[in-house]
Protein backbone atom coordinates (compact mmCIF):
# COMPACT_ATOMS: atom_id res chain seq x y z
CA UNK A 1 0.00 0.00 0.00
CA UNK A 2 1.31 3.50 -1.08
CA UNK A 3 1.48 5.75 1.86
CA UNK A 4 -1.26 8.64 0.25
CA UNK A 5 -3.61 5.35 -0.17
CA UNK A 6 -2.65 5.00 3.46
CA UNK A 7 -3.50 8.50 4.30
CA UNK A 8 -6.79 8.47 2.38
CA UNK A 9 -8.04 5.47 4.72
CA UNK A 10 -7.10 7.50 7.18
CA UNK A 11 -9.01 10.18 6.61
CA UNK A 12 -12.23 8.44 5.25
CA UNK A 13 -12.08 6.48 8.90
CA UNK A 14 -11.73 9.70 10.64
CA UNK A 15 -14.36 11.42 8.63
CA UNK A 16 -16.64 8.19 9.23
CA UNK A 17 -16.08 8.80 12.58
CA UNK A 18 -17.02 12.03 12.84
CA UNK A 19 -20.31 11.70 11.40
CA UNK A 20 -20.68 8.61 13.36
CA UNK A 21 -19.89 11.10 16.32
CA UNK A 22 -22.43 13.94 15.82
CA UNK A 23 -24.82 11.54 14.86
CA UNK A 24 -24.80 9.45 18.17
CA UNK A 25 -24.88 13.57 19.70
CA UNK A 26 -27.72 14.62 18.13
CA UNK A 27 -29.46 11.27 19.40
CA UNK A 28 -28.07 12.59 22.67
CA UNK A 29 -29.84 15.62 22.73
CA UNK A 30 -33.43 14.95 20.99
CA UNK A 31 -34.04 12.39 23.37
CA UNK A 32 -34.49 15.21 25.70
CA UNK A 33 -37.66 15.84 23.95
CA UNK A 34 -38.67 12.14 24.28
CA UNK A 35 -37.82 11.94 28.22
CA UNK A 36 -39.83 15.59 28.86
CA UNK A 37 -42.75 15.88 26.25
CA UNK A 38 -43.83 18.92 28.17
CA UNK A 39 -40.96 20.59 26.71
CA UNK A 40 -41.91 19.52 23.35
CA UNK A 41 -45.88 20.21 23.77
CA UNK A 42 -45.31 23.86 25.40
CA UNK A 43 -42.62 24.95 22.68
CA UNK A 44 -44.80 23.91 20.07
CA UNK A 45 -48.25 25.46 21.63
CA UNK A 46 -46.49 29.00 21.82
CA UNK A 47 -46.19 29.40 17.89
CA UNK A 48 -49.34 27.82 17.66
CA UNK A 49 -50.63 30.54 19.73
CA UNK A 50 -48.68 33.28 18.06
CA UNK A 51 -50.21 32.08 14.55
CA UNK A 52 -54.06 32.14 15.49
CA UNK A 53 -53.74 35.25 17.82
CA UNK A 54 -51.82 37.34 14.90
CA UNK A 55 -54.07 36.08 12.37
CA UNK A 56 -57.20 36.77 14.36
CA UNK A 57 -56.43 40.10 16.40
CA UNK A 58 -54.45 41.87 13.34
CA UNK A 59 -55.33 40.30 10.81
CA UNK A 60 -58.61 42.30 10.14
CA UNK A 61 -56.21 45.65 10.43
CA UNK A 62 -53.40 44.43 8.46
CA UNK A 63 -54.88 42.43 5.47
CA UNK A 64 -56.12 45.72 4.08
CA UNK A 65 -52.20 46.60 3.87
CA UNK A 66 -50.79 43.61 2.42
CA UNK A 67 -52.43 43.32 -0.87
CA UNK A 68 -52.75 39.48 -0.91
CA UNK A 69 -56.09 37.91 -0.88
CA UNK A 70 -56.10 37.08 3.36
CA UNK A 71 -53.52 37.52 5.96
CA UNK A 72 -53.32 34.49 6.31
CA UNK A 73 -51.40 33.74 3.39
CA UNK A 74 -49.26 36.73 4.19
CA UNK A 75 -48.89 35.65 7.49
CA UNK A 76 -47.37 31.87 7.57
CA UNK A 77 -44.15 32.58 5.98
CA UNK A 78 -43.61 35.22 8.73
CA UNK A 79 -44.35 32.39 11.30
CA UNK A 80 -42.38 29.92 9.81
CA UNK A 81 -39.45 32.31 10.17
CA UNK A 82 -40.31 33.51 13.64
CA UNK A 83 -40.64 29.51 14.52
CA UNK A 84 -37.11 28.85 13.11
CA UNK A 85 -35.49 31.88 15.25
CA UNK A 86 -36.94 31.05 18.55
CA UNK A 87 -36.11 27.56 17.70
CA UNK A 88 -32.81 28.34 17.21
CA UNK A 89 -32.08 30.03 20.39
CA UNK A 90 -32.73 26.54 21.98
CA UNK A 91 -28.79 26.05 20.62
CA UNK A 92 -27.74 28.13 23.00
CA UNK A 93 -29.44 27.36 25.72
CA UNK A 94 -28.69 23.71 25.77
CA UNK A 95 -24.74 24.19 25.65
CA UNK A 96 -24.87 27.00 28.60
CA UNK A 97 -26.66 23.91 30.43
CA UNK A 98 -24.02 21.38 29.07
CA UNK A 99 -21.21 23.92 30.23
CA UNK A 100 -22.52 24.51 33.66
CA UNK A 101 -23.01 20.78 34.21
CA UNK A 102 -19.36 19.57 33.00
CA UNK A 103 -20.73 17.77 30.69
CA UNK A 104 -18.93 19.82 27.70
CA UNK A 105 -15.73 18.67 29.69
CA UNK A 106 -16.54 15.07 29.54
CA UNK A 107 -17.23 15.87 25.66
CA UNK A 108 -13.44 17.63 25.54
CA UNK A 109 -11.88 14.85 27.45
CA UNK A 110 -12.86 12.10 24.82
CA UNK A 111 -11.46 11.34 21.78
CA UNK A 112 -13.70 12.85 19.77
CA UNK A 113 -13.42 15.76 17.25
CA UNK A 114 -13.92 19.30 18.91
CA UNK A 115 -16.20 20.64 15.96
CA UNK A 116 -18.75 17.64 16.80
CA UNK A 117 -20.69 18.59 19.78
CA UNK A 118 -21.23 22.19 18.38
CA UNK A 119 -22.70 19.83 15.39
CA UNK A 120 -24.58 17.46 17.27
CA UNK A 121 -25.93 20.44 19.09
CA UNK A 122 -27.07 22.39 16.04
CA UNK A 123 -28.33 19.05 14.09
CA UNK A 124 -30.73 18.47 16.94
CA UNK A 125 -32.20 21.66 16.81
CA UNK A 126 -32.57 21.16 12.93
CA UNK A 127 -34.32 18.41 13.47
CA UNK A 128 -36.70 19.82 16.15
CA UNK A 129 -37.21 22.79 14.33
CA UNK A 130 -38.20 21.02 11.14
CA UNK A 131 -40.88 19.02 13.58
CA UNK A 132 -42.21 22.38 14.50
CA UNK A 133 -42.41 23.73 10.77
CA UNK A 134 -44.35 21.22 9.71
CA UNK A 135 -46.58 21.49 12.55
CA UNK A 136 -47.04 25.15 11.51
CA UNK A 137 -47.98 24.21 7.54
CA UNK A 138 -50.46 21.96 8.93
CA UNK A 139 -52.15 24.66 11.21
CA UNK A 140 -51.83 27.25 8.53
CA UNK A 141 -53.35 24.60 6.38
CA UNK A 142 -56.56 24.47 8.74
CA UNK A 143 -56.92 28.12 8.70
CA UNK A 144 -56.85 28.55 4.86
CA UNK A 145 -53.19 28.59 3.93
CA UNK A 146 -52.49 27.07 0.44
CA UNK A 147 -49.02 26.86 -1.33
CA UNK A 148 -50.42 28.54 -4.47
CA UNK A 149 -46.30 28.33 -5.84
CA UNK A 150 -46.95 24.47 -6.46
CA UNK A 151 -45.56 21.32 -4.41
CA UNK A 152 -42.03 21.79 -5.32
CA UNK A 153 -41.75 25.44 -4.60
CA UNK A 154 -43.21 24.67 -1.52
CA UNK A 155 -40.87 22.08 -0.58
CA UNK A 156 -37.91 24.40 -1.29
CA UNK A 157 -39.29 27.27 1.11
CA UNK A 158 -39.10 24.91 4.02
CA UNK A 159 -35.87 24.31 3.19
CA UNK A 160 -34.81 27.61 3.22
CA UNK A 161 -36.32 28.88 6.55
CA UNK A 162 -34.94 25.45 8.15
CA UNK A 163 -31.26 26.60 6.43
CA UNK A 164 -32.02 30.05 7.73
CA UNK A 165 -32.77 28.87 11.14
CA UNK A 166 -29.72 26.50 10.74
CA UNK A 167 -27.71 29.24 10.58
CA UNK A 168 -28.86 30.85 13.41
CA UNK A 169 -27.83 28.39 15.21
CA UNK A 170 -24.23 28.92 15.18
CA UNK A 171 -25.34 32.66 16.08
CA UNK A 172 -26.94 31.22 19.23
CA UNK A 173 -24.16 28.68 19.92
CA UNK A 174 -21.82 31.47 19.71
CA UNK A 175 -23.77 33.53 21.88
CA UNK A 176 -23.99 30.45 24.52
CA UNK A 177 -20.51 29.76 24.80
CA UNK A 178 -19.36 33.09 25.58
CA UNK A 179 -22.39 33.99 27.99
CA UNK A 180 -22.64 30.39 29.62
CA UNK A 181 -24.55 30.42 32.33
CA UNK A 182 -28.08 29.15 31.05
CA UNK A 183 -30.10 31.65 32.13
CA UNK A 184 -28.92 34.74 31.57
CA UNK A 185 -28.42 33.39 28.16
CA UNK A 186 -32.33 32.80 27.90
CA UNK A 187 -32.72 36.15 28.49
CA UNK A 188 -30.06 37.45 25.74
CA UNK A 189 -31.64 35.96 23.29
CA UNK A 190 -34.58 37.38 23.26
CA UNK A 191 -32.23 41.01 23.22
CA UNK A 192 -31.29 39.99 19.07
CA UNK A 193 -33.81 37.63 18.15
CA UNK A 194 -37.19 40.08 18.99
CA UNK A 195 -35.73 43.23 17.01
CA UNK A 196 -35.12 41.05 13.89
CA UNK A 197 -38.13 39.58 13.95
CA UNK A 198 -40.42 41.92 14.51
CA UNK A 199 -38.64 45.00 12.60
CA UNK A 200 -39.05 43.12 9.66
CA UNK A 201 -41.30 42.08 7.02
CA UNK A 202 -42.44 38.62 8.68
CA UNK A 203 -45.98 40.28 9.75
CA UNK A 204 -46.27 43.49 8.38
CA UNK A 205 -45.63 44.88 5.14
CA UNK A 206 -41.88 46.97 5.52
CA UNK A 207 -43.84 49.93 4.05
CA UNK A 208 -46.04 50.68 6.91
CA UNK A 209 -43.37 51.51 9.27
CA UNK A 210 -41.48 55.38 9.89
CA UNK A 211 -38.96 55.64 6.99
CA UNK A 212 -35.20 55.21 9.41
CA UNK A 213 -36.62 51.63 10.66
CA UNK A 214 -37.51 51.04 7.15
CA UNK A 215 -34.38 51.35 6.38
CA UNK A 216 -33.42 48.59 8.91
CA UNK A 217 -36.24 46.34 8.16
CA UNK A 218 -35.44 45.90 4.43
CA UNK A 219 -32.37 44.89 4.19
CA UNK A 220 -32.21 42.87 7.32
CA UNK A 221 -31.96 38.68 6.91
CA UNK A 222 -34.73 38.17 8.14
CA UNK A 223 -37.17 40.47 5.55
CA UNK A 224 -34.94 38.96 2.69
CA UNK A 225 -35.45 35.48 3.74
CA UNK A 226 -39.40 36.14 4.50
CA UNK A 227 -39.90 37.90 1.00
CA UNK A 228 -38.29 35.12 -0.47
CA UNK A 229 -40.28 32.88 1.42
CA UNK A 230 -43.30 34.49 -0.03
CA UNK A 231 -42.03 34.51 -3.75
CA UNK A 232 -41.97 30.64 -3.20
CA UNK A 233 -44.78 29.76 -1.01
CA UNK A 234 -46.95 31.77 -2.89
CA UNK A 235 -45.64 32.77 -6.42
CA UNK A 236 -44.06 29.73 -7.78
CA UNK A 237 -40.83 32.47 -8.25
CA UNK A 238 -37.02 32.21 -6.90
CA UNK A 239 -37.45 36.41 -6.11
CA UNK A 240 -34.89 37.06 -3.10
CA UNK A 241 -32.98 33.53 -2.90
CA UNK A 242 -29.83 34.28 -4.37
CA UNK A 243 -29.86 37.11 -1.73
CA UNK A 244 -31.56 34.76 1.19
CA UNK A 245 -28.65 32.39 0.30
CA UNK A 246 -26.25 34.88 0.77
CA UNK A 247 -26.70 35.66 4.16
CA UNK A 248 -27.32 32.07 5.10
CA UNK A 249 -23.99 31.02 3.45
CA UNK A 250 -22.04 34.30 5.31
CA UNK A 251 -24.16 33.29 8.77
CA UNK A 252 -22.70 29.95 8.72
CA UNK A 253 -18.92 30.41 7.65
CA UNK A 254 -18.81 33.71 9.92
CA UNK A 255 -20.57 32.41 12.89
CA UNK A 256 -18.97 28.49 12.87
CA UNK A 257 -15.13 29.64 12.84
CA UNK A 258 -16.39 32.13 15.70
CA UNK A 259 -18.66 29.13 17.57
CA UNK A 260 -15.72 26.44 17.16
CA UNK A 261 -12.94 29.28 18.54
CA UNK A 262 -15.15 29.94 21.34
CA UNK A 263 -15.41 25.97 22.16
CA UNK A 264 -12.02 26.15 21.84
CA UNK A 265 -11.16 28.72 24.23
CA UNK A 266 -13.32 27.49 27.29
CA UNK A 267 -11.51 26.47 30.56
CA UNK B 1 8.44 4.59 33.15
CA UNK B 2 6.47 7.44 34.45
CA UNK B 3 2.64 7.46 33.23
CA UNK B 4 2.80 11.33 33.44
CA UNK B 5 5.31 13.68 33.69
CA UNK B 6 4.70 17.40 34.32
CA UNK B 7 8.21 19.70 33.58
CA UNK B 8 7.77 23.43 35.11
CA UNK B 9 4.03 24.34 34.18
CA UNK B 10 2.53 27.60 34.40
CA UNK B 11 -0.41 28.99 33.61
CA UNK B 12 -1.97 32.23 34.12
CA UNK B 13 -5.51 33.57 33.62
CA UNK B 14 -5.44 37.54 33.32
CA UNK B 15 -3.84 39.10 36.99
CA UNK B 16 -4.11 35.45 38.82
CA UNK B 17 -1.01 32.90 38.53
CA UNK B 18 -3.22 29.42 38.78
CA UNK B 19 0.17 27.71 38.17
CA UNK B 20 3.57 28.85 39.19
CA UNK B 21 6.55 26.34 38.00
CA UNK B 22 4.86 23.01 38.79
CA UNK B 23 7.21 19.92 38.34
CA UNK B 24 6.17 16.37 39.07
CA UNK B 25 7.06 12.84 37.80
CA UNK B 26 3.88 9.73 38.43
CA UNK B 27 4.70 6.42 38.33
CA UNK B 28 2.68 3.82 36.26
CA UNK B 29 0.02 1.86 38.46
CA UNK B 30 0.40 4.24 41.50
CA UNK B 31 -1.98 6.40 42.95
CA UNK B 32 -1.19 9.88 43.14
CA UNK B 33 -2.86 12.66 45.30
CA UNK B 34 -3.18 16.72 44.91
CA UNK B 35 -3.82 17.74 47.89
CA UNK B 36 -4.73 21.91 48.13
CA UNK B 37 -7.41 24.38 49.77
CA UNK B 38 -9.83 25.65 47.53
CA UNK B 39 -8.13 27.78 44.69
CA UNK B 40 -4.96 26.20 44.78
CA UNK B 41 -4.19 25.13 41.50
CA UNK B 42 -5.37 21.28 41.64
CA UNK B 43 -8.23 21.94 39.14
CA UNK B 44 -6.02 23.57 36.74
CA UNK B 45 -3.66 21.00 36.58
CA UNK B 46 -5.89 18.29 36.23
CA UNK B 47 -7.60 20.20 33.17
CA UNK B 48 -3.95 20.81 31.79
CA UNK B 49 -3.23 17.09 32.22
CA UNK B 50 -6.25 16.05 30.43
CA UNK B 51 -6.01 18.28 27.20
CA UNK B 52 -8.62 20.74 28.19
CA UNK B 53 -6.25 23.49 28.88
CA UNK B 54 -3.27 24.35 27.24
CA UNK B 55 0.02 25.59 30.01
CA UNK B 56 1.38 28.95 29.17
CA UNK B 57 4.99 27.32 29.39
CA UNK B 58 6.51 24.07 30.25
CA UNK B 59 5.43 21.25 29.09
CA UNK B 60 3.30 17.76 30.01
CA UNK B 61 3.47 14.00 29.04
CA UNK B 62 0.72 11.63 29.31
CA UNK B 63 1.44 7.86 29.20
CA UNK B 64 4.49 8.96 27.03
CA UNK B 65 2.47 11.79 24.52
CA UNK B 66 2.81 15.57 24.58
CA UNK B 67 -0.70 17.08 25.70
CA UNK B 68 -0.51 19.69 23.06
CA UNK B 69 1.25 17.85 20.64
CA UNK B 70 -1.08 15.08 20.44
CA UNK B 71 -4.17 15.59 22.28
CA UNK B 72 -5.87 12.92 20.80
CA UNK B 73 -3.50 10.31 21.57
CA UNK B 74 -3.61 11.10 24.86
CA UNK B 75 -7.27 11.40 25.20
CA UNK B 76 -7.76 7.81 24.34
CA UNK B 77 -5.91 6.42 27.21
CA UNK B 78 -7.64 8.29 29.32
CA UNK B 79 -10.75 9.37 31.82
CA UNK B 80 -11.77 12.44 33.28
CA UNK B 81 -14.10 12.37 36.16
CA UNK B 82 -14.35 16.53 36.83
CA UNK B 83 -15.86 18.26 39.45
CA UNK B 84 -19.36 18.12 38.95
CA UNK B 85 -20.72 14.54 37.83
CA UNK B 86 -21.18 15.01 34.43
CA UNK B 87 -23.93 12.96 33.73
CA UNK B 88 -27.02 13.82 31.17
CA UNK B 89 -30.22 14.25 33.75
CA UNK B 90 -32.16 12.88 30.68
CA UNK B 91 -31.01 9.39 29.76
CA UNK B 92 -31.34 6.69 31.74
CA UNK B 93 -28.06 5.55 33.95
CA UNK B 94 -27.46 2.61 31.33
CA UNK B 95 -28.10 5.15 28.22
CA UNK B 96 -25.61 7.63 29.65
CA UNK B 97 -22.62 4.82 30.29
CA UNK B 98 -23.44 3.40 26.25
CA UNK B 99 -23.45 6.85 24.91
CA UNK B 100 -19.73 7.53 26.22
CA UNK B 101 -18.72 4.27 25.54
CA UNK B 102 -20.09 4.55 22.09
CA UNK B 103 -18.48 8.08 21.63
CA UNK B 104 -14.95 6.20 22.15
CA UNK B 105 -15.93 3.95 19.47
CA UNK B 106 -16.64 0.77 21.23
CA UNK B 107 -19.47 -1.43 19.05
CA UNK B 108 -22.55 -1.52 20.05
CA UNK B 109 -22.53 -4.96 21.59
CA UNK B 110 -19.67 -4.13 23.67
CA UNK B 111 -21.05 -0.83 24.75
CA UNK B 112 -23.92 -2.77 26.06
CA UNK B 113 -21.84 -4.94 28.21
CA UNK B 114 -19.34 -2.75 29.15
CA UNK B 115 -22.29 -0.79 30.55
CA UNK B 116 -24.16 -4.10 32.49
CA UNK B 117 -20.68 -4.78 34.22
CA UNK B 118 -19.85 -1.00 35.28
CA UNK B 119 -23.59 -0.89 36.57
CA UNK B 120 -23.03 -3.96 38.48
CA UNK B 121 -19.82 -3.12 39.75
CA UNK B 122 -21.03 0.60 40.89
CA UNK B 123 -24.16 -1.24 42.62
CA UNK B 124 -26.30 0.48 40.13
CA UNK B 125 -28.14 -2.03 38.39
CA UNK B 126 -31.09 -1.70 40.35
CA UNK B 127 -31.02 2.14 38.74
CA UNK B 128 -30.27 1.18 35.56
CA UNK B 129 -33.56 2.21 33.46
CA UNK B 130 -34.29 5.28 35.76
CA UNK B 131 -33.16 8.81 33.78
CA UNK B 132 -30.00 10.54 35.77
CA UNK B 133 -32.29 13.13 37.60
CA UNK B 134 -34.01 10.92 39.85
CA UNK B 135 -30.21 9.96 41.12
CA UNK B 136 -29.04 10.91 44.61
CA UNK B 137 -25.70 12.97 44.71
CA UNK B 138 -23.77 9.85 45.75
CA UNK B 139 -25.28 8.11 42.70
CA UNK B 140 -24.38 10.30 39.91
CA UNK B 141 -21.07 10.71 41.41
CA UNK B 142 -20.75 6.82 41.12
CA UNK B 143 -22.38 6.77 37.59
CA UNK B 144 -19.63 9.72 36.66
CA UNK B 145 -17.33 7.81 37.75
CA UNK B 146 -18.31 4.56 35.96
CA UNK B 147 -18.30 6.80 32.76
CA UNK B 148 -14.92 7.66 33.36
CA UNK B 149 -13.37 4.33 33.16
CA UNK B 150 -16.09 2.73 30.61
CA UNK B 151 -12.83 1.98 28.33
CA UNK B 152 -10.59 0.57 31.10
CA UNK B 153 -8.46 3.50 30.65
CA UNK B 154 -4.57 3.61 31.46
CA UNK B 155 -4.60 6.67 33.24
CA UNK B 156 -7.77 7.51 35.28
CA UNK B 157 -8.11 11.33 36.40
CA UNK B 158 -10.66 12.14 39.29
CA UNK B 159 -10.99 16.47 40.17
CA UNK B 160 -12.22 15.96 44.32
CA UNK B 161 -14.18 12.77 43.69
CA UNK B 162 -16.49 13.03 47.02
CA UNK B 163 -16.64 16.85 47.70
CA UNK B 164 -20.13 17.23 48.70
CA UNK B 165 -21.25 13.63 49.75
CA UNK B 166 -21.84 12.41 53.03
CA UNK B 167 -19.65 10.13 55.04
CA UNK B 168 -21.42 7.34 53.68
CA UNK B 169 -21.37 8.17 49.90
CA UNK B 170 -18.04 9.06 50.49
CA UNK B 171 -17.15 5.22 52.04
CA UNK B 172 -18.62 3.59 48.77
CA UNK B 173 -16.69 5.93 46.48
CA UNK B 174 -14.30 4.88 48.32
CA UNK B 175 -14.33 1.04 47.81
CA UNK B 176 -15.18 1.65 44.24
CA UNK B 177 -12.05 3.79 43.76
CA UNK B 178 -9.67 0.85 45.82
CA UNK B 179 -10.88 -1.74 43.23
CA UNK B 180 -9.64 0.31 40.23
CA UNK B 181 -6.65 0.27 42.36
CA UNK B 182 -6.30 -3.29 42.49
CA UNK B 183 -7.02 -3.36 38.73
CA UNK B 184 -3.33 -1.51 38.24
CA UNK B 185 -4.79 1.69 36.52
CA UNK B 186 -2.92 4.61 37.34
CA UNK B 187 -4.94 7.12 39.36
CA UNK B 188 -4.43 10.81 39.58
CA UNK B 189 -6.99 12.74 42.17
CA UNK B 190 -7.16 16.10 43.60
CA UNK B 191 -8.85 16.60 46.93
CA UNK B 192 -9.26 18.86 50.02
CA UNK B 193 -9.72 16.31 52.00
CA UNK B 194 -6.45 14.59 54.27
CA UNK B 195 -7.57 11.52 55.30
CA UNK B 196 -8.79 10.61 51.72
CA UNK B 197 -4.99 11.40 50.57
CA UNK B 198 -3.76 9.29 53.37
CA UNK B 199 -6.72 6.67 52.83
CA UNK B 200 -5.87 5.90 48.58
CA UNK B 201 -2.84 7.56 47.50
CA UNK B 202 1.05 6.27 47.69
CA UNK B 203 2.10 9.46 47.25
CA UNK B 204 1.08 12.69 47.93
CA UNK B 205 2.04 16.66 46.21
CA UNK B 206 0.57 19.67 48.81
CA UNK B 207 -0.23 22.30 46.10
CA UNK B 208 -1.04 25.39 47.23
CA UNK B 209 -0.98 29.15 45.61
CA UNK B 210 -0.20 27.28 42.26
CA UNK B 211 2.75 25.95 43.85
CA UNK B 212 3.96 22.57 44.85
CA UNK B 213 5.35 22.95 48.62
CA UNK B 214 5.99 19.45 49.43
CA UNK B 215 5.85 16.33 47.92
CA UNK B 216 5.85 12.78 48.98
CA UNK B 217 4.10 9.60 50.84
CA UNK B 218 1.87 10.07 54.00
CA UNK B 219 4.59 9.32 55.89
CA UNK B 220 7.60 11.28 54.72
CA UNK B 221 5.62 14.37 54.35
CA UNK B 222 4.67 13.97 58.75
CA UNK B 223 8.35 14.14 59.01
CA UNK B 224 9.26 16.85 56.90
CA UNK B 225 7.81 19.14 60.17
CA UNK B 226 9.99 17.56 62.57
CA UNK B 227 8.72 14.15 63.19
CA UNK B 228 6.90 15.16 66.51
CA UNK B 229 3.80 17.05 67.81
CA UNK B 230 3.72 18.03 71.38
CA UNK B 231 0.56 18.62 73.25
CA UNK B 232 -0.69 19.52 76.22
CA UNK B 233 -3.70 20.81 78.55
CA UNK B 234 -4.15 22.63 81.51
CA UNK B 235 -7.37 22.73 83.67
CA UNK B 236 -10.38 24.92 82.77
CA UNK B 237 -9.75 27.82 85.21
CA UNK B 238 -6.31 28.02 83.99
CA UNK B 239 -4.93 31.22 82.26
CA UNK B 240 -4.73 29.27 78.42
CA UNK B 241 -2.90 32.85 76.85
CA UNK B 242 -0.09 32.78 79.80
CA UNK B 243 0.35 28.68 79.07
CA UNK B 244 0.80 29.78 74.92
CA UNK B 245 2.96 32.86 76.05
CA UNK B 246 5.53 30.95 78.02
CA UNK B 247 6.16 28.18 75.63
CA UNK B 248 5.75 29.45 72.11
CA UNK B 249 9.08 29.64 70.81
CA UNK B 250 9.84 25.90 72.17
CA UNK B 251 7.54 24.94 69.10
CA UNK B 252 9.79 24.63 65.58
CA UNK B 253 6.17 26.16 63.91
CA UNK B 254 3.35 27.59 65.09
CA UNK B 255 2.08 26.18 67.92
CA UNK B 256 -2.53 26.04 67.59
CA UNK B 257 -4.61 27.09 71.13
CA UNK B 258 -7.54 25.47 71.19
CA UNK B 259 -9.49 27.64 74.23
CA UNK B 260 -12.52 24.58 74.37
CA UNK B 261 -10.52 22.13 75.21
CA UNK B 262 -7.60 24.49 76.87
CA UNK B 263 -5.09 22.70 74.96
CA UNK B 264 -1.93 24.00 72.70
CA UNK B 265 -0.01 21.55 70.34
CA UNK B 266 2.43 22.46 67.85
CA UNK B 267 5.28 20.40 66.10
CA UNK B 268 8.54 19.94 67.81
CA UNK B 269 12.11 18.75 67.07
CA UNK B 270 12.46 15.25 68.50
CA UNK B 271 15.62 15.37 69.66
CA UNK B 272 15.17 18.24 71.80
CA UNK B 273 14.07 18.84 75.14
CA UNK B 274 10.80 20.51 74.43
CA UNK B 275 9.03 18.36 76.62
CA UNK B 276 10.81 18.79 79.82
CA UNK B 277 11.44 22.15 79.16
CA UNK B 278 7.41 23.03 78.80
CA UNK B 279 7.23 21.21 81.90
CA UNK B 280 10.06 23.33 83.63
CA UNK B 281 8.47 27.05 82.22
CA UNK B 282 4.55 26.06 83.09
CA UNK B 283 5.55 25.11 86.45
CA UNK B 284 7.53 28.63 87.02
CA UNK B 285 4.34 30.27 85.40
CA UNK B 286 2.97 28.33 88.27
CA UNK B 287 0.07 26.87 85.33
CA UNK B 288 -0.68 23.52 86.40
CA UNK B 289 -0.74 20.71 83.35
CA UNK B 290 -4.09 18.61 83.07
CA UNK B 291 -1.97 16.51 80.70
CA UNK B 292 0.95 15.94 78.23
CA UNK B 293 2.59 13.57 75.85
CA UNK B 294 4.61 14.05 72.53
CA UNK B 295 3.06 11.82 69.18
CA UNK B 296 3.40 11.78 65.62
CA UNK B 297 1.78 14.78 63.62
CA UNK B 298 -1.07 14.01 61.82
CA UNK B 299 -1.51 15.29 58.01
CA UNK B 300 -3.90 18.27 58.93
CA UNK B 301 -0.99 19.64 60.81
CA UNK B 302 1.70 18.83 58.21
CA UNK B 303 -0.91 20.83 55.91
CA UNK B 304 -0.91 23.56 58.56
CA UNK B 305 2.63 24.15 59.31
CA UNK B 306 3.17 24.28 54.96
CA UNK B 307 0.55 26.25 53.98
CA UNK B 308 -0.82 28.40 57.46
CA UNK B 309 -4.10 27.33 57.05
CA UNK B 310 -6.55 24.70 57.89
CA UNK B 311 -7.64 21.47 55.07
CA UNK B 312 -11.34 21.08 55.08
CA UNK B 313 -12.11 18.64 57.67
Amino acid sequence: MTKGSYMSTRMHARVKNNIFDVLMLTRRNLKRYIRIPQLLVFSTVQPVMFLLLFNYVFGGAISISTGTGSYIEFLLPGILMQVALFGSTATSVGLADDLSKGMVDRFRSLPIARSSVLAGRTSADLIRNLFVVLLMVGVGTLLGFRFQGGFFHGVAALVLVLLFGYSFSWISATIGLTVRDPETVQVASFIWIFPLVFASGAFVPVQTMPSWLQDFAAHQPVTVTVDALRSLMLYGTTDYIGQALLWIAGILIVFILLAVRAYKRIT
Amino acid sequence: MDAITVNNVSKRFGDVRALRHVSLSIPEGKVYALLGPNGAGKTTLIKILTTLLAPDSGSVAVGGYDVVENPRQVRRIIGLAGQFAAIDDHLTGRENLEMVARLYHLSRRQARERARSILEQLDLAGAANRTGRTYSGGMRRRLDLGASFITSPRILFLDEPTTGLDPRGRAELWQVIRGLILEGTTLQLTTQNLEEAEELADRIAIIDHGQVIAEGTAAELKDRIGGSVLEFRIPSDGNLEKAMAATSDLFTGQAEADAAVMRISGAVDSTSQALKEVVRRLDREQIRIADIHLRRPTLNEVFLALTGKEAEE
